[in-house]
């Protein structure tokens, strides 16, 4: 049974194209998702994130418990409020998931994890948490909204009552406040995003979802679907689980390396595995690919390296650029000239750091 | 929607095909086809002076989310191909069933074209896919 967020009649009454999204029932575009691309690039645009699992985690051990669970260190997050992105992996050094974890209290974290790996996600904490005599509670309550563009967060800051716009407004990147919304809705605010522009990513319950939606349509933000998500994440340099990564792929081998914190004496799940494969020495790599030649890149097309085949993982075209971007999985070594096989052709591509936009422009040397 | 033409015909699998008065065939996606695949961002178009059979992946379109293969409605050679697509092909978006031409045929067997399906029997085909 596909599932249905709280503005789904409210897509449908905008026009949008649904589709099957990890067992919901998503909009993928309302109408252009070029256009919806290029609004949260120029100005802003919203996605309805509902889908998403909001997890809180309680009790005394909380981060203790997360000091195991995840590779990257909670001992990052001092300040109230704070948030880090992070990957949780199998013994294996796996990827079970990437989310990202929020500190509210010593003794009451949350998380948010990704749609299509609910089931699992949830499983594989309740187990970890039992010995830590840790709460894990699904909120399915909370609907979120991501609001993202150069000018989303004033937009979304005009519809807060006066006396809490400043706090707001001085949020902090990567950081999230809890505060009165408009009309008196309970809004939890986290500076986060998943577009590489700033902006806000809201959890707000349920039955105030399609109220605040339709504000922030009459303060000018645009609706956009999945689709601009996706390309507007790919340019940004951000990793989508299943495509970039899964239980296959240690952080090492999925450009994650940066999430993962050895620091002393902390024995996460998967750390041992790491450590190995680090010591033997890691074998394959993901890189950024440019392709200047007309054409797309996409899922699953075969790579030709100097050093051996690899794949594509995340591609496709990327609007801000008006060429074609991907992530590969290559074979660590000398890539030589490198090319990708489409439908027979060898296409020259060229190797390059991600991200490839930031900040509403691509970086030195992605236009090529 | 918008108006299919009455002068096409079309294939099940949503190209189109309006028959010249030089008895040579154009073929285009329809624009119910455009729609479903959104903006459309690159077209490879056939070489001229190949030969195709009916059914045969002739061309390919791409919009942001997909691949997706143009099969030539009936057979026979490629005589033209819309060139202006390279540099835009949203053309095709804009205009399905003009400007958004894809490549013209000589057909070799002019009986296919009855295989092909009306407007109406098309929009049937299309209105199917929408549920």
């Amino acid at each position: 049974m596909t599932q249905k967020t709280e503005l789904n009649a409210t897509h449908r009454e905008l026009g949008a194209r649904m589709v099957d999204f990890g067992g919901w029932d998503m909009p993928i575009a309302y109408g252009s998702q070029i256009e919806e691309h290029h609004a949260v690039r120029k100005d802003a645009g919203m996605f309805d994130v509902s889908h998403m699992t909001v997890v809180d985690l309680g009790g005394d051990r909380t981060r203790e418990f997360l000091r195991k669970l995840v590779a990257n260190n909670v001992d990052k997050l001092a300040k109230t409020g704070k948030a880090l992105y992070t990957c949780m992996l199998d013994e294996n050094g796996g990827v079970v998931d990437d989310l990202i974890v929020y500190f509210l209290r010593e003794d009451f974290f949350r998380l948010v994890v990704n749609a299509a790996t609910r089931d699992k996600d949830l499983a594989w904490i309740e187990k970890q948490a039992a010995p830590f005599g840790v709460t894990v509670r699904e909120r399915p309550e909370f609907g979120m909204i991501a609001v993202q563009g150069p000018n989303a967060r004033e937009k979304l800051i005009g519809l807060l009552p006066e006396e809490v716009r400043e706090k707001a407004r001085k949020l902090g990147k990567f950081a999230a406040i809890e505060v009165e919304g408009p009309n008196g809705m309970p809004l939890f605010l986290a500076r986060t995003g998943y577009t590489g522009e700033d902006g806000f990513e809201v959890v707000v319950p349920n039955a105030r979802v399609v109220e605040l939606w339709n504000l922030l349509r009459e303060a000018g933000v645009a609706p956009a679907g999945l689709g601009a998500r996706d390309t507007l994440r790919l340019e940004a340099g951000m990793n989508l689980y299943g495509q970039d990564m899964d239980e296959s792929v240690t952080p090492w081998e999925a450009a994650l390396a940066w999430t993962i914190s050895l620091d002393e004496g902390r024995d996460f799940i998967g750390r041992a595995a790491l450590e190995k494969q680090k010591a033997d020495g890691v074998q394959r790599t993901m890189v950024g690919l440019v392709m200047d030649d007309k054409g797309v890149l996409r899922h699953g097309q075969k790579v030709l390296t100097a050093a051996g085949e690899g794949e594509i993982l995340s591609g496709g075209f990327a609007p801000t650029l008006g060429k074609s971007v991907a992530f590969a999985r290559v074979p660590v070594g000398e890539l030589g000239s490198v090319r990708v096989d489409i439908r027979g052709r060898e296409i020259p591509v060229r190797v390059v750091k991600f991200p490839f936009v930031r900040d509403g422009q691509p970086m030195p040397g992605i236009a090529g | 929607m918008s108006e299919i033409p009455g002068d096409l015909k079309f294939a099940k699998s949503h190209e189109w095909v309006r028959v010249e008065s030089d008895g040579s065939v154009t073929v285009g996606i329809s624009d119910h086809a455009q729609e479903s695949l959104g903006d459309l961002v690159y077209v490879e178009l056939p070489e001229v002076g190949s030969s195709v059979e009916a059914g045969a992946g002739t061309a390919v379109v791409e919009s942001v989310k997909a691949a997706s293969d143009i099969y030539a409605p009936v057979s026979g050679e490629v005589i033209a191909v819309n060139t202006a697509l390279s540099d835009k092909p949203e053309t095709i978006n804009e205009d399905a069933y003009g400007e958004g031409w894809i490549f013209k045929l000589k057909m070799s067997d002019k009986s296919q074209l009855d295989d092909l399906l009306t407007p109406d029997e098309y929009a049937e085909v299309a209105e199917s896919d929408d549920h």
